[in-house]
């Protein structure tokens, strides 16, 4: 085996690697773009899920029915004046 | 000869045929070079065209909350129904079917169907619950698809509607804050390179040409605890008092920000139906007013700085005084009366005969300083500039009827921005409606008269003042009432306007409120007795609600601890009150 063969050979491998290597970085790339998407599909329904909770929430806590709440079910009035005492530090 | 020719012809016509050949292949290997190395961009953006699609990366609209972190406006997610008519017309026996399931009458989805049958898009419904939305879209009808938009929900309703404002179907603010922040809010739609297939769904994104960013939060100053006890408690009011509207408006003295504004009557900005204009109107910030008596503190204010003594008697009998043969009048002939007396008693003519003494200048420098006669820096979109002519076109009687708030005009807001300078030691700051957002302060006056005036006002919500209802028990309370009639063109109305402008606790000060309400019309309209009780019963509960201590701890310990109910003892029911109507 001459030396310029062998230089050759190394070559024909370096290609051969090379393009198997591309092949495989190709890839990747598409399980981690498929990846990326599932996620960005993933957080998207989060953000929407956390907006339904959110307007949920801010339905909920609306004052008029704590008020209601509170004074019907629960029968709470506001303090009245003789009902409040002044402690002094 | 003749056998030659034989061979040489053969020979003759391969070389031709093959001549030609060569020159066919050479020009389509022309073309095809042609096509490949000098037009193909054209053709490469061509070929792109039919599946290359740049998208619009929608953006969410942020939230709009209250000062701590209540959400007052939010976008919630809901589907629109979006038809394809070109593809949808294809097979009509599927529109019935669509029409069924929309409730929707056949004919009119068939009608408008027909107006866009050229048309690749149309809007069927917009803004659906989710799970209504996909009982269309199980059906399956070829060309119909939904799109995810989002919707602006406002759980606060009426109360928060006047400040927050509303936007439109395609999420633009139209109205108040949504609309002063509407580019805040929104954000910036991004761009990508997407793939699609031949139903327009996305296969593949290519590239990212521009990056979403999406609308960002905004904290308003708002508390909605106080706008809430506001709200609630202008409208019982307005009730009470068979009166047409009514507006409060509470500021925090030191920081300038806007605690809570209301407006009655208001409407419900979640409500699709078209809102009527007088009713989406901020009357706080809209609306002009005289401000009647409530204008005499910065009479006062105004001729302690030119060195009047604040103990100086100024005679007010016999209740009637002539400045330039026009009559002002007290409801009493009061006597001698002293700068406290004048507030107290609320007396006009003691305010024109202080105007008298000093010059038109001095008192319009004053009032300018207390921003009357121009905007806020609130920003609030729509607001009116006040009218406050200039001093060069005062004569006595215009310089004596602004002295007790007439022949001016002011909006609550402006209003309670001029009270909280005078809370303030007299810096104005500028008023906002978002949280640490005032942008700017000045001196309107000094710190020793704004004190002086304020404690002088203190006598206002004492037994004998004008404003007894006002005063909250702990606290020591400075107000003003007023009560000035409607102007239209040519007069006066027989129609009040009951005002209210209050400072509490007066130590430290920390709320100045405003409150109007029109048009009380069943027996008493005095501001004392229509609007006074509002501010006692609103900055009671913000007191608490934002842990103020006590001022005036003294009164608390006199009163007996085990009395029965201590329905505010009001010596207002007694003693006919009287703020200085004009006559």
């Amino acid at each position: 085996m001459t030396p310029r063969l062998f230089i050759l050979a190394a070559l024909v491998l370096a290609v051969l690697l090379s393009a198997v290597n591309v092949a495989y970085a190709r890839h990747s790339h598409r399980q981690a773009y498929i990846e990326l998407s599932r996620l960005q599909k993933a957080r998207d329904a989060f953000n929407i899920e956390f907006r339904r909770l959110q307007t949920e929430q801010a339905t909920v806590s609306e004052t008029n029915r704590i008020v209601g709440i509170a004074t019907e079910k629960l029968g709470m009035h506001f303090p009245l004046e003789n009902e409040t005492m002044v402690v002094q530090p | 000869m003749k056998p030659q020719t034989r061979a040489s012809m053969p020979r003759t016509r391969l070389l031709l045929i093959t001549g030609a050949l060569l020159l066919c292949a050479g020009a389509v290997v022309a073309r095809a070079a042609y096509m490949q190395l000098v037009t193909e961009e054209f053709y490469q953006s061509r070929g792109n065209e039919r599946f290359l699609r740049e998208v619009t990366i929608a953006t969410t609209r942020g939230m709009i909350t209250d000062r701590n972190g209540e959400a007052l406006a939010l976008s919630s997610p809901v589907e629109s129904i979006v038809v394809n008519p070109q593809v949808l017309l294809t097979d009509t026996r599927n529109i019935p079917k669509l029409a069924r399931v929309l409730e929707m009458p056949v004919d009119e989805l068939t009608r408008r169907l027909a107006q866009k049958h050229d048309k690749q898009f149309m809007y069927v419904r917009r803004h659906m619950n989710p799970d209504d939305a996909k009982a269309v879209l199980d059906l399956a009808i070829p060309g119909v698809r939904s799109e995810r938009e989002f919707r602006r929900f406002y759980p606060h309703r009426e109360v928060m509607a006047h400040v927050v404002g509303f936007t439109n179907l395609d999420e633009h603010g139209v109205e108040g804050m949504e609309l002063a922040f509407d580019q805040w809010l929104t954000g910036e739609p991004g761009n990508q390179k997407v793939i699609l297939d031949r139903d327009r769904r996305i296969v593949e994104n290519v590239d990212l040409i521009r990056p979403a960013r999406n609308g960002k939060d905004l904290t308003l100053s708002i508390d909605r605890r106080i706008q809430y006890l506001a709200y609630s408690e202008l409208k019982k009011s307005i009730k009470d008092n068979d009166a047409r509207a009514g507006t409060a408006v509470v500021i925090e003295v030191k920081t300038g920000e806007v605690l809570a504004m209301v407006n009655y009557p208001s409407y419900n900005p979640n409500s699709r139906l078209a809102i009527s204009p007088s009713l989406r109107r901020n009357a706080a910030v809209t609306d002009v007013l005289e401000p009647g008596s409530t204008m005499k503190p910065f009479t006062v204010a105004a001729a302690l700085e030119d060195g009047i003594d604040p103990n100086m008697l100024i005679p007010t009998g016999p209740g009637k005084y002539y400045v330039a043969g026009r009559p002002i009048s007290d409801t009493h002939d009061y006597g001698p009366v002293d700068m406290r007396r004048l507030l107290v008693k609320s007396s006009n003519i003691a305010a024109a005969k202080l105007a008298a003494m000093m010059t038109s200048g001095h008192m319009y420098d004053v009032l300018d300083r207390f921003g009357f006669g121009e905007r806020t820096q609130s920003g609030f979109p729509g607001e009116s500039a006040a009218v406050l002519s200039a001093p060069n076109k005062w004569g006595p009687v215009e310089k004596a009827t602004i002295s007790y708030g007439y022949g001016l005009s002011v909006t609550p807001l402006q209003l309670a921005q001029a009270y909280a300078a005078l809370a303030n030691g007299g810096v104005m700051v500028d008023t906002t409606f978002v949280k640490g957002g005032s942008t700017g302060r000045h001196k309107a006056i000094d710190p020793a008269i704004s004190s002086q005036v304020l404690h002088m006002l203190e006598a206002v919500t004492e037994t004998g003042g004008t404003a007894t209802r006002a005063a909250i028990k702990g606290y020591r309370v400075a107000g003003k009432t007023g009560t000035s009639r409607r102007a239209v063109a040519g007069g006066y109305e027989k129609r009040y306007i009951s005002v209210f402008a209050g400072v509490v606790p007066v130590d430290n000060p920390r709320f100045a409120m405003v409150v109007v309400v029109h048009e009380p019309s069943n027996g008493s309209y005095y501001g004392g007795l229509v609007s006074a009780p509002v501010f006692h019963n609103v900055m009671d509960g913000a007191l608490r609600l934002m842990d103020v201590p006590p001022d005036n701890i003294e009164q608390w310990y006199a009163s007996t601890p085990a009395a029965a109910p201590a329905l505010a003892t009001d010596s207002a029911d007694e003693q006919p009150p009287d703020d200085g109507v004009m006559p």
